[in-house]
């Protein structure tokens, strides 16, 4: 009874996310498609949880349905042009594409089918279950992520750095929306902080339980995007330097400690097993701050730049469209 | 094994749908849309492999291969959004 229930859940659950899916990315509209993104991101988190998967349920409760809905609300405000349709693709391409993608979707599910048939049942899980009490840490996604892959994360936080680098590149900050309703100012204060303090929750409940770094630094920058949209000058709270300062920290605490432990213990990011849950909780709190703030300066859409350096950055503009 | 593969195959049909859209789409805004929900299918059957029943817990490493493929979807969406918006700044 209770398999038939879950099994009528699972089936109704993946209907609406197929249906999602195709009306997001069939629309012609983009309003209508940012706010079906939206709604697909919301959907992925309680696909996570019924999965289970937590962490992940988490993170993609706070960036996909809400990081990345801010950024494209963002990016939708100044497209104010009529969306082209494509009129002039020819049905012979569509066709085309449609077959395609068919033939690219039988080929997938039976490389799915086999590959889920012929296992053999062994995993990295048992290896990683039986050895997470050594790791310095309990959770077993934290350990993975921050001690048994480690490499991973700190590729993929440059892989972060790299973005935010070409978004800085691309331009100064866009301008501000302006001040909220009364209402929204009112709830952000009190929403503001509550969000802080549960990042740093996050933060320091990774190591037993989901949670962590990612999930920490999301829910920061989330709190800094919100007092962004009521008119909160957020970039004013931070200069210049000490913003390209937390844009670095992670990396440079991940990188410094395993530079050190290569040093102690003769391979790169091997921790000493007695000081790995301090070394874990470190490297988490410095890439926190990383990921928030290159969040929140992807959300701004540029580093701010001082109030009288801005006529001779708009007149560097000017010459290279000038010379281009 | 039955609910890997309802999950695994909704991840996969996510993917191709979002490829063609990709495809077919000529306006960028919308097919980066479809290009993250392309993305978004990867995700679910990576996660549906690492389900493993009611009664084992599920596999942490796939877990955290894909908590840092969101974040670094959302960081690589930002950077298309402000590539695009540079590209149309030259458009007007």
């Amino acid at each position: 009874m209770n398999d038939w229930l879950l099994l009528s859940f699972d089936i109704l659950i993946l209907f609406i996310l197929l249906g999602l899916a195709w009306l997001t990315c069939n629309t012609k509209e983009i309003k209508r498609g940012v706010t079906l993104f939206v709604a697909f991101g919301l959907l992925l988190a309680v696909i996570w949880a019924r999965l289970k998967a937590p962490d992940l349920a988490l993170a993609e409760a706070i960036i996909g349905a809400g990081i990345s809905g801010a950024l494209l609300l963002k990016a939708m405000r100044d497209y104010t042009e009529q969306t082209s349709l494509s009129s002039e693709t020819s049905r012979f391409y569509v066709w085309g594409i449609n077959a395609a993608s068919l033939a690219l979707f039988v080929l997938l599910a039976w490389g799915l089918w086999h590959a889920l048939e012929r296992s053999d049942g062994v995993r990295l899980a048992e290896n990683v279950l039986i050895t997470t009490p050594e790791s310095g840490v309990s959770h077993p996604v934290t350990a993975v992520l921050l001690n048994f892959r480690a490499y991973d994360t700190l590729l993929e936080l440059a892989v972060v750095f790299t973005a935010v680098l070409v978004v800085l590149a691309m331009g100064t900050k866009q301008r501000d929306f302006g001040k909220g309703e009364p209402i929204l100012i009112a709830m952000v204060r009190w929403l503001a902080p509550i969000l802080i303090v549960t990042s740093g929750y996050l933060l320091w409940v990774g190591a037993h339980a989901p949670g962590g770094a990612f999930q920490a630094g999301a829910m920061l920058a989330a709190a800094f995007i919100l007092m962004s949209m009521t008119g909160v000058r957020v970039d004013s709270m931070l200069n210049d330097s000490s913003m390209r300062w937390l844009l670095v920290i992670g990396i440079g605490v991940f990188t410094i400690t395993g530079i050190v432990m290569l040093l102690i213990n003769g391979h790169f990011l091997a921790y000493s097993k007695e000081l790995a849950k301090m070394l874990i909780l470190l490297i988490e709190a410095a890439a926190t701050l990383s990921i928030a703030a290159a969040l929140t300066l992807a959300y701004l859409g540029g580093m701010p730049k001082p109030q009288q350096k801005t006529q001779s950055a708009v007149k560097i503009d000017k010459t290279e469209e000038g010379t281009s | 094994m039955l609910q890997e593969l309802l999950y695994g195959l909704a991840g996969l049909a996510v993917f191709v749908i979002g490829l063609r859209g990709a495809l077919l789409h000529d306006n960028w805004l919308l097919r980066l849309l479809s290009l993250n929900v392309c993305g978004a299918g990867v995700f679910i059957t990576f996660v549906a492999i690492a389900y493993r029943g009611l009664t084992l817990p599920a596999d942490p490493v796939p877990h955290a291969l894909v908590l840092t493929g969101i974040v670094v979807a959302v960081s690589a969406m930002a950077m298309a959004l402000a590539l695009g918006r540079r590209l149309r700044s030259y458009d007007d």
